[in-house]
């Protein structure tokens, strides 16, 4: 049996009267790609807040990398947090800081007695893995959204995390550069031994990065297994439309 | 009538409630901050970077509004003194009213209006877009970054600006002194410092320290409990002006009290 890095029991969360997430249960392996898909609303984002912290579910159980979230303090939480990396839906990237500031922020804070010279070495070193080796002094605002995803990225990866959480790294992005965005997943995967949690409504992402996909139908998983066991023939019309609509011609 | 009185009082105690609960709210923002001011890390870049910030920020337009202050006061005092044939009292006059009521005054209202509102914006849009999570998630404390350090650079730079406000108004007073009755630099110089006490002076630099935090601390409260969503980042700089301005005169007021009950003493 695979380690568990992550292990997801009965969880709930509701906003006011909308129940968002209502008996959610996953798990992700140890060095594996998981790709959750969901429709516009579904709590997606919602989920990976509480996996990080950021929001607190109502009930169930959410362990990451041993550890049950909702019971750590800010101390411990703050430990666990360096080694779970977030790339947010829209980036995030500090924008009255320069690339190399955004970057410099989390290591500075978190990793003492760095000399300037390893940090640049540091910063270099993950632009140019990102491909955008250029960009080290130029501000978030002169950055295409797709440059600032990449960024985002690689500001994340900077403390070198256990765990990669990508919120819709795909969204709004043309489809040469969603596939760069896929092999930067993949090749973040293979470089840095992370597991993953890729959220996207976007299926050749999906296919492309996913070694197992999880479905979010009305705040529960109901299809969980590899791209080819949900995909081409489910009987789920709520997926069927899902693969419908982005394969339609093919 | 009565059915209408019904239909009210929830709506009213509604907002009973959440007036409170905003008070608690700001309350314990404040206590935040002075629970977090003490401790390590320190953000001694970002509190340095801010300190030149806010001087930028407001610096061409109190030099214009206090230069301003001062020719204005002088010559709409003129005339009331000079039908006492007193108007060679015009620089303790002047000095006297820059010093303890006008300075402290513009200087803060104006900051309220250029720092407040621009602290308060960029703290909304920071929270709208997730900055502010994203500092959160990478293990950094946003609050000490953010909130701290920008409330110690007002605190401390208000007071800065004051004493500059209160030199360009009194240069501004002097020029127009000079030109009508004739008297030196040294004279008026000397008869503006025989007539400001050290209380003076010293309730003059207290009363911006407070004026310096209330503007700090009120941009990063609206900002940091903005609405989300892109209208919530106008709302909050506008939310923080208003509040900023509100409060100083308050203080403004209660120090006024505290100050003339010390003199009277
Ligand atoms: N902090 C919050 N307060 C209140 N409601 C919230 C909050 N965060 C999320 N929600 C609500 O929870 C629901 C799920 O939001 P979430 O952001 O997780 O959706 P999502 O699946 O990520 O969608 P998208 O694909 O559009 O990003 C939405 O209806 C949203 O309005
Ligand atoms: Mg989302």
């Amino acid at each position: 049996m695979r380690e568990k890095v992550v292990e997801i029991r009965g969880l709930e969360k509701s906003f006011g009267d909308l129940d968002v997430l209502k008996d959610v249960n996953l798990e992700l392996y140890k060095g594996e790609n998981l790709v959750v898909l969901g429709k516009s609303g579904s709590g997606k984002s919602v989920l990976i807040k509480i996996m990080v912290g950021l929001l607190k579910q109502d009930s169930g159980s959410m362990n990451v990398l041993g550890r049950e979230i909702s019971t750590l303090k800010t101390k411990e939480l703050n430990e666990l947090r360096l080694r779970i990396g977030f790339s947010f839906q829209n980036s995030a990237l500090y924008d009255s800081m320069t690339v190399r500031e955004n970057m410099e922020f989390p290591l500075v804070r978190n990793v003492k007695n760095l000399s300037k010279k390893e940090i640049t070495m540091k910063i270099e070193g993950l632009l140019d893995s990102v491909g955008l080796p250029q960009s080290i002094n130029q501000m978030p605002s002169e950055l295409s959204g797709g440059q600032k995803k990449r960024i985002g990225v690689a500001r994340t990866l900077i403390l070198e995390p256990e765990i990669m959480l990508y919120d819709e790294p795909t969204a709004g992005l043309d489809p040469i550069t969603c596939g760069e965005l896929n092999a930067l997943i993949n090749q973040v995967k293979d470089e840095y031994n992370t597991s993953s949690i890729v959220i996207t409504h976007d299926l050749t992402c999906a296919k492309d990065t996913g070694d197992r996909v999880a479905v979010l139908l009305d705040g529960e998983f109901n299809a969980v297994g590899t791209f080819e066991e949900i995909f081409p023939n489910a009987e789920d019309p709520r997926i069927k439309s899902f693969y419908d609509y982005n394969f339609i011609n093919s | 009538m009565t059915e209408k009185a019904a239909d009210r009082k929830p709506l009213l105690s509604k907002k009973i409630d959440k007036f409170f609960a905003g008070l608690a709210d700001a309350w314990n923002f404040v206590l935040r901050f002075f629970k977090e001011l003490f401790v390590p890390p320190y953000e001694f870049k970002e509190v340095i970077h801010q300190c030149y910030r806010i001087g930028v920020e407001s610096l061409p337009l109190i030099s214009l509004t206090g230069f301003i202050v001062g020719i204005v006061f002088t010559n709409q005092s003129r005339p009331s003194l000079a039908e006492f044939g007193a108007t060679s009292w015009l620089p303790s006059l002047i000095s006297i009213a820059v010093v303890r009521a006008m300075g402290p005054l513009v200087t803060a209202l104006i900051a309220a209006g250029k720092v407040g509102s621009s602290i308060g914006a960029e703290i909304a849009s920071m929270k709208v877009t997730e900055q502010i999570d994203a500092m959160e998630v990478s293990a950094t404390n946003p609050f000490k970054f953010l909130v701290v350090s920008r409330v110690i650079a007002t605190t401390l730079m208000i007071p800065l600006l004051v004493m500059y406000t209160d030199f360009v108004a009194l240069i501004g007073s002097f020029l127009s002194v000079n030109a009508n009755e004739m008297v030196s630099m040294t004279t008026f110089f000397v008869q503006v410092f025989e007539s400001i006490s050290f209380l003076d002076i010293t309730s003059s630099i207290l009363k911006s320290l407070l004026f310096g935090f209330t503007i700090g601390i009120v941009g990063c409260y609206k900002g940091y409990h903005s609405s989300k969503g892109t209208e919530g980042v106008g709302r909050a700089a506008n939310a923080a002006v208003v509040m900023a301005m509100f409060l100083i005169f308050i203080e403004e007021l209660l120090v006024l009290q505290i100050v003339n009950a010390i003199r009277a003493f």
